[in-house]
């Protein structure tokens, strides 16, 4: 599939801000299952976009505006060819050895409640890893309703699990607490996902988890839709939890309030037919 | 130096200067009000050292009348009140406390026992004592000024602190007259004859400068000479015309210091030119009120151009 | 090695064995004091004490009452063989650790080797992913380590940690000295005190040579506090005053094109070495804790572009867990190719089956300690504590195991301390601190000892009821 990506996002401050810093994980790489045929980030203000490679191996740039700003949007676009691969993950970039996402962070860490969860719902996941981790998945979608009220990006795995509700963040906050309980390593995708309802214009970007089942390697869950992922996913980034991935954190000096816009339109991009002229 | 450590020295000098002008204040109000009604021209004297001290939107939405306890108690007292005396000492001792080894252990130790000792007092006491606490609030200051005078060395720690006492003061005398120049003027003199007399020496008193009036103009008390030395009168401690030759001395041993002028040094030696090139009569003429406004702003101005180049 | 403690004035604690021979002088004198000597002594070092501190004391008086640790007269002595050896040992070991923080953030061959766990490595989260394969100015990680030592016996002293992140405790090493100068004159006439003095010169000096390769004219460095509310804040204010540099605090500090400057009120001054007392966790709100508000925001990248040294690195808290200290003999052997010259106190790790079980059957007679834990807290003196708290640690234990680490109840040697009773033993630790600077390491003689006032009690630390004492190194 050719998925179309248009993202922007817009800061808009009561006054202008002084020192904005950003670091912005907004360019994807290919894979067996995604190839980048064209992708542009371009900051609506002039500044020092100084692009580098984190620990994990994501593609980031250092984003610092030249002077105070009271508005300017961050917009990134481009066409991506998308194949399925049945979930599996693999051609991608790996630069840290699989035990580090057997770590707990802070928005991962299992309570009882959650290793309870896990353990009931992925029982058998030393005899059957990928079979324990579905099950999880789709448990995890039938007990966390979908609701973008109350969560917001602080919001730890056990919140959301009390809660009972939550985005596809927490969902797949929830997935890594779980996976990780179960002695499998777990990590925390931010990409994008193409609507099969032809919905193209979207609130925010999408995150799932990939877990890494021996013998078959990385998998992706979306616990969110719960599904595998498809060629409707477009991955970008990964990290420990959202904060390893997140496609924009940033830092800034006055400003005042800060507004928040963003424009995500994920569609199937038209191929041009040629013609014989 | 760090700006921040400047920032603290120039904020500390200026709210210990502001606790000893709410003193005084609040001092030569109760010395008004103590006047029989006939004399005093049947003003509240509460609502006019509100003025002076600023802040009357915060303390209406604090109290629901001005009058001596609940005026005492905003402006000597309330925390909440960010210039009252004790917020001042507490702001102060603060500052101190972030750039501790950028002072003398002289000057601390004055704003450190001011602050343990603010702790004693509350509003529950009586007029007397609430005249002692005046007197404790205007010494402390001294102190305060007079260690920093004797034992700092002479560097930009030193003048930063200069700074923010002369800025202070500049703008605690101006606020005087914003709230009470009608009282100078001309035709408030005919409105009010001979009771004025009061309302002057009030003035006088606020900024300290009862006695030397005398002794500067030999005269009885006149509206006009009483504006002209605490406008023009380059001997009075507290007059526009002193604080700038402060601004503009330590501003200049700033520049020399860091090899560079700035926008402070501009507006500190323009207003200096301003005030020597003015006279008396000539501002009454142009209007009073016009004139303080104009100062009081270009004074803030500088507050800002401070804040801008050296502080932040 | 339970028992009687080694007196380091009277020898084995039967006292039969007569007063060993650095003490001879020290204790004479204890003798001839009279007994409200001490006391009267004792009130005037908190006066000094006070007046010292009230320097620093810039807290309010609840807190400043808190910030006095108990200070005892009586100063603790080491012979000048018993330090040469503790030197010798000191630098090796903070060699291996800047060898194994060097190797771990780099080609990882004691990995590969086997010498640790990669699992250790890897799920610990003070290893930090951020910092791998960026190079450090000069290799150096641990600039200042603190590393804790405890005395058994006449010539037996075993390493109980390795502090590698912001070791604190050096202001009191200091203060210690200068107040026993002033009480003391005629004592220190009578021995050959090696001085402690030039710390805060040689800790400058290290600091100075660390600055990246790039920074052709004089470094500059600033030390980052957390800032006032921080318990050590006066140790940082005391430091910065010594070393003549600037205390900031992060919003003094500014990122722009990848160099950190520092506001000030001649403009933004480059900023080189930062000798940083906040924790990783804080450092740089865009990279780590995005809630922290102590932090600078851009400064990995400038330590990623070479452009600021940190001192200590990011990512030196991987060498200060208690996990990875059990492997340290073998770190030791593997970095320097000597064997440690310094011996690690005997370790039960829990995360193995066979040690658990050994520790499950033993928990009264061990210490058990959370790999993670700090400051004396998540720790079970199993010979002190209640049945409650066995069964409570059992738990945790079983729970998990990987979590904990178990060691024989040590007994710390003790010195003569002035008590309530008079003048009694009582357990010592010692932590010297170790600098490590591109030229060499410097360790000034000494150290702070931490002294546990409670009779019979092994905790030294301060938040548990621990004192201090003047650290003597008698030369020749």
């Amino acid at each position: 599939m050719r998925i179309r990506i248009s993202h922007q996002t817009r800061y808009i401050y009561e006054s202008p801000a002084r020192s904005v810093l950003q670091i912005l994980r907004l360019t994807p790489r290919d894979s067996e299952s995604q190839h980048i045929l064209w992708w542009r980030l371009e900051p609506s203000v002039e500044g020092r976009l100084k692009p580098f490679e984190d620990a994990f191996g994501n593609l980031c740039h250092d984003f610092a505006p030249d002077h105070p700003v009271e508005d300017f949007t961050i917009a990134v676009i481009g066409d991506v060819e998308t194949h399925d691969t049945a979930g599996m993950v693999r051609g991608t970039v790996e630069r840290v050895p699989d035990p580090v996402f057997l770590r707990e962070t802070p928005l991962t860490a299992a309570d009882d409640a959650i290793r309870t969860f896990a353990s009931e719902h992925g029982r058998h996941a030393d005899r059957d890893p990928l079979g324990a981790l579905h099950a999880v998945m789709s448990a995890i979608h039938r007990t966390i309703a979908f609701d973008t009220d109350p969560t917001d990006a602080a919001t730890t795995a056990t919140q959301a699990f009390s809660l009972g509700r939550g985005v596809c963040q927490d969902l797949t906050h929830i997935f890594i607490a779980c996976a990780r309980h179960l002695g499998i390593p777990a990590r925390y995708v931010s990409g994008y996902f193409h609507r099969a309802d032809g919905v193209a214009d979207q609130e925010a970007g999408h995150a799932w988890a990939e877990a890494k089942v021996p013998h078959l390697g990385w998998i992706g869950f979306d616990p969110a839709n719960s599904i595998s992922t498809t060629e409707a996913h477009v991955r970008v980034a990964i990290g420990l939890d959202y904060l390893g991935a997140a496609p924009i954190r940033g830092s800034r000096r006055g400003g005042g309030g800060e507004k928040l816009d963003v424009r995500l339109r994920v569609d199937t991009a038209r191929r041009q037919v040629q013609t014989q002229s | 130096m760090l700006s921040r450590t400047a920032d603290s020295l120039f904020w500390l000098s200026r709210y210990s200067e502001r606790a000893d002008f709410v003193a005084r204040i609040l001092d030569a109000t109760l010395r008004l009000t103590t006047l029989p009604q006939s004399y005093s021209g049947g003003r509240n004297e509460w609502e006019s050292a509100l003025a002076s001290a600023g802040n009357v939107e915060l303390f209406r939405s604090l109290y629901s009348v001005a009058n001596e306890d609940t005026v005492r108690d905003f402006l000597a007292f309330n925390p909440r009140n960010p210039s009252s005396i004790r917020s001042c000492i507490e702001t102060a001792r603060e500052n101190a406390r972030s750039v501790r080894t950028a002072l003398t252990s002289e000057m601390w130790d004055d704003l450190n026992c001011a602050w343990l000792e603010m702790k004693k007092y509350d509003n529950d006491i009586s007029q007397e004592e609430f005249a002692r606490f005046l007197d404790w609030v205007k010494r402390v200051v001294l102190t305060i000024d007079g260690s920093a005078y004797r034992t700092m060395l002479r560097n930009d720690a030193y003048w930063f602190t200069r700074l923010g006492s002369a800025i202070e003061r500049a703008d605690n005398t101006a606020r005087i007259l914003d709230v009470k120049y009608y009282l100078l003027l001309p035709e408030t003199e005919r409105v009010g004859g001979s009771l004025d007399y009061f309302q002057w020496t009030t003035i006088l008193r606020e900024v300290s400068a009862l006695t030397a009036y005398h002794w500067v103009y030999r005269e009885s008390v006149k509206p006009w000479l009483v504006a002209d030395l605490l406008i023009l009168n380059r001997q009075m401690p507290r007059s526009f015309a002193n604080c700038y030759e402060i601004l503009v001395r330590y501003l200049d041993l700033i520049a020399d210091a860091y090899g560079r002028r700035g926008p402070s040094q501009r507006i500190a030696t323009g207003m200096r030119a301003r005030l020597s090139s003015s006279s008396i009569d000539e501002i009454f003429s142009r209007g009073l009120h016009e004139f303080v406004t104009e100062f009081i702003d270009e004074n803030n101005r500088l507050g800002l151009a401070i804040a801008e180049q050296y502080l932040s | 090695m339970a028992g009687a403690a080694f007196d380091e004035m009277n020898g084995s604690g039967s006292g039969t064995d007569g007063v060993r021979p650095p003490y001879e002088a020290l204790s004479a004198w204890l003798k001839q004091q009279p007994p409200e000597f001490f006391n009267t002594r004792r009130s005037q070092a908190e006066l000094f004490f006070r007046r010292i501190g009230i320097t620093f004391a810039v807290y309010g008086e609840n807190e400043t009452s808190e910030r006095l640790i108990p200070f005892d007269i009586i100063p603790r002595l080491l012979t000048k063989a018993e330090w040469s050896f503790l030197e010798r040992g000191l630098k090796q070991r903070v060699a291996a650790l800047n060898a194994f923080l060097k190797d771990i953030y780099g080609p990882q061959e004691c990995i590969r080797a086997g010498i640790i766990p990669a699992d250790l490595v890897y799920r610990n989260p003070h290893y930090r992913l951020e910092v791998k394969d960026i190079p450090i100015p000069h290799d150096i990680y641990v600039h200042v380590a603190g590393i804790d030592i405890v005395r058994v016996g006449p010539n037996e002293f075993y390493v109980l940690e390795d502090n590698a992140r912001t070791p604190s405790g050096v202001s009191y090493m200091l203060e210690n000295r200068e107040v026993m100068m002033r009480l003391f004159p005629e004592l220190f006439a009578r021995h050959h005190v090696a001085p402690v003095e030039n710390y805060p010169d040689a800790l400058l000096a290290t600091l100075r040579s660390v600055a990246p390769e790039s920074v052709a004219r004089d470094p500059v460095v600033a030390l980052l506090t957390p800032g006032r509310y921080n318990s050590a804040f006066y140790e940082h204010s005391f430091l910065a005053d010594k070393l003549g540099v600037e205390l900031v605090e992060a919003s003094d500090l500014f990122v722009k094109d990848e160099r950190v400057y520092m506001r000030t009120t001649q403009g933004p001054t480059r900023v080189d070495v930062i000798y940083r007392r906040i924790d990783d966790d804080f450092l740089d709100p865009l990279v780590f804790r995005p809630d922290s508000i102590l932090g600078v925001p851009g400064i990995m990248g400038a330590y990623r572009a070479g452009n600021v040294t940190l001192a200590n690195a990011v990512g030196t808290g991987i060498s200060d867990d208690k996990a990875v200290y059990t492997y340290m003999p073998e770190i030791v052997r593997f970095f320097t190719g000597e064997d440690a010259i310094l011996k690690n106190v005997p370790t039960w790790r829990c995360r193995e089956p066979e040690a658990l079980s050994h520790v499950l059957a033993h928990l009264s007679e061990l210490v058990v300690k959370e790999v993670n834990g700090s400051g004396g807290y998540g720790m079970l003196v199993g010979p002190h504590a209640s049945k409650r708290e066995l069964d409570e640690f059992t738990r945790k234990l079983k729970h998990n195991p990987e979590n904990f680490i178990a060691q024989p109840t040590l007994s710390l040697s003790t010195c003569p301390t002035f008590v309530a009773s008079g003048v009694a033993p009582r357990h010592v630790d010692l932590r010297p601190f170790v600098l490590s600077g591109a030229d060499e390491i410097r360790i000034v003689p000494g150290g702070l000892t931490r002294v546990a006032l409670k009779e019979g009690s092994l905790v030294v630390n301060s938040s548990q009821g621990g004192g201090t004492k003047d650290t003597w190194v008698l030369d020749g």
